[in-house]
């Protein structure tokens, strides 16, 4: 065969191929159980970040502090607490609630009917409450973990651990500066509706409704606009909005009774 | 006859890809802010580097000169894709930093330039020998902005504090150009221009 050949030219490519597919397959098989422990351990670690208790970058023994948090799952439609449900179903594509487009500011298209949450209390009262969010920024699905003080008004941080968003721009979602304005922000007002919003720009000084605006990030309107979108779809109607009800209402209850967070 | 030493020695000073060539250079103001990505980097790209010029060498005489750029570029990709997968297994952390980075050493010039220049023309130890030494290069120059960069930037090196930070009721002020791309050239520049004052037959003929 002629070195030149059209058919000995796809006989060495088509070679190269199959020798280099095979390289990748089995790295990509043969390391996958570690890269699923490692992902694991780095979910922890981002919730123990978004409950406070370590540094993003701390090296600490993730699996004993993550014996303080308690994860339950939610049910959304009802907002309640539930148990003994297998895990199979959390997430499930059928155990979903298909969102209207009008409905689905976040566009996320699905909205989970079971939903996983993070709890930490300390001496027996709710401390931090850890609610997994997500929604479309500019390039792609953003996943966060916002964490509500013991009011589930205060919002104590806002976390992404996954986006693809331009880095340097929208980007700077994970960035320290921009995380810890979320910090002190009041999620709802008095009666109760959602008011916290990303603004573009800065917000001005003396605006009444400071407590309830973060600033923009320049040169990322859309991500802002995104985050800005994602969060109040969780913490409304058809997100958490039953779930912190109900636990704005077991938590009121006087102590010494199954205040919810409690019941095991 | 090209001699095994030179080929391993010289692209460290006398033919550095960085310093001479100016290959590189986006992995360098990428990856540098931190020495410990910096080191990754540099054994990653070494590995991708040294095993493409060997896979490059070793099929040379078979691949039609029509695909021969396709083949190098699957290679390297395979490889990187390889190195990545291993720094997602045992150093996940440094892979979420370097993730996009990781995956431009396929594009880093030095890999595709030695590959298309050296091991086409060359045998498999000769071609491991040039890519072990380009490889070796790259991380000298890297380390060296990497050390400058950390040190000046954030007060540490590898994380540990070095220069106690003001933020820590030190006395250092960090150096925040530092942190940023632009400084990784003012380095580079720095040090080409050392490099050229102890050997001066770089200096281009005007």
């Amino acid at each position: 065969m002629r070195k030149d050949s059209v058919s000995y030219t796809m006989a060495v490519a088509a070679g190269v191929c199959v020798v280099c597919s095979l390289v990748v397959s089995t790295a990509a098989i043969t390391l996958r159980p570690l890269q699923l422990r490692n992902a694991e351990l780095d979910m922890k670690r981002n919730i123990l970040v978004a409950a406070g208790l370590m540094e993003l970058r701390e090296r600490v023994d993730v699996e004993t502090l993550f014996e303080q948090i308690e994860t339950r799952v939610v049910d959304l439609r009802s907002g309640r607490l539930i148990e003994g449900i297998d895990q199979e179903m959390v997430g499930a594509s059928q155990y979903a609630t298909p969102l209207p487009d009008d409905q689905d500011p976040a566009r996320i298209r699905r909205r989970p009917d079971y939903q996983v949450v993070y709890l930490r209390e300390t001496n027996g009262r709710l401390d931090r409450l850890i609610l997994p969010v997500r929604g479309r920024g500019l390039w792609g699905t953003m996943y966060g973990l916002i964490a509500l003080d013991r009011d589930l008004n205060t919002i104590k941080s806002l976390v992404f651990y996954e986006h693809s968003e331009t880095p340097g721009l929208g980007g700077e979602v994970d960035a320290p500066w921009w995380r810890n304005q979320w910090q002190g922000k009041e999620a709802f007002d008095e009666k109760g509706r959602v008011r916290i919003e990303v603004v573009r720009g800065a917000v001005p000084p003396g605006d009444p409704d400071a407590e309830h605006k973060v600033d923009g990030i320049s040169g990322a309107t859309f991500t802002a606009r995104g985050v800005s979108k994602l969060v109040r779809f969780w913490l409304g109607d058809l997100g958490y909005g039953p779930f912190l009800e109900y636990m704005k209402e077991k938590l009121s209850e006087p102590l010494g009774e199954d205040n919810g967070a409690n019941e095991s | 006859m090209t001699k095994p030493g030179k080929v391993l020695l010289e692209p460290i000073f006398d033919n550095n890809a960085i310093m001479a060539q100016v290959l590189g250079i986006c992995s360098a103001l990428a990856v540098t802010t931190r020495l410990e990505t910096t080191i990754t980097m540099c054994f990653a790209v070494i590995f991708v580097l040294t095993c493409s010029n060997m896979a490059v060498a070793a099929i040379r005489n078979f691949v039609p000169s029509s695909i021969r750029m396709v083949v190098q570029m699957t290679i390297i990709a395979s490889l990187v894709i390889v190195v990545d997968q291993f720094l997602q297994a045992y150093a996940y952390n440094i892979s979420q930093e370097l993730s996009v980075f990781v995956g431009l050493i396929i594009t880093n010039c030095i890999i595709m330039g030695r590959a298309e220049g050296f091991a086409m023309k060359n045998g498999v130890p000769l071609s491991f020998l040039d890519g072990l030494g380009n490889g070796v290069g790259y991380s000298v120059v890297l380390l060296a902005v990497g050390t400058v960069r950390e040190l000046f930037g954030s007060g540490s090196l590898l994380g540990y504090p070095i220069l106690t930070l003001t933020r820590d009721a030190g006395w250092y002020e960090a150096n925040g150009l530092m942190l940023l791309a632009p400084s990784a050239f003012f380095i580079i520049g720095l040090l080409i221009w050392l490099l050229r004052t102890w050997k001066p037959e770089q200096i281009e003929e005007e």
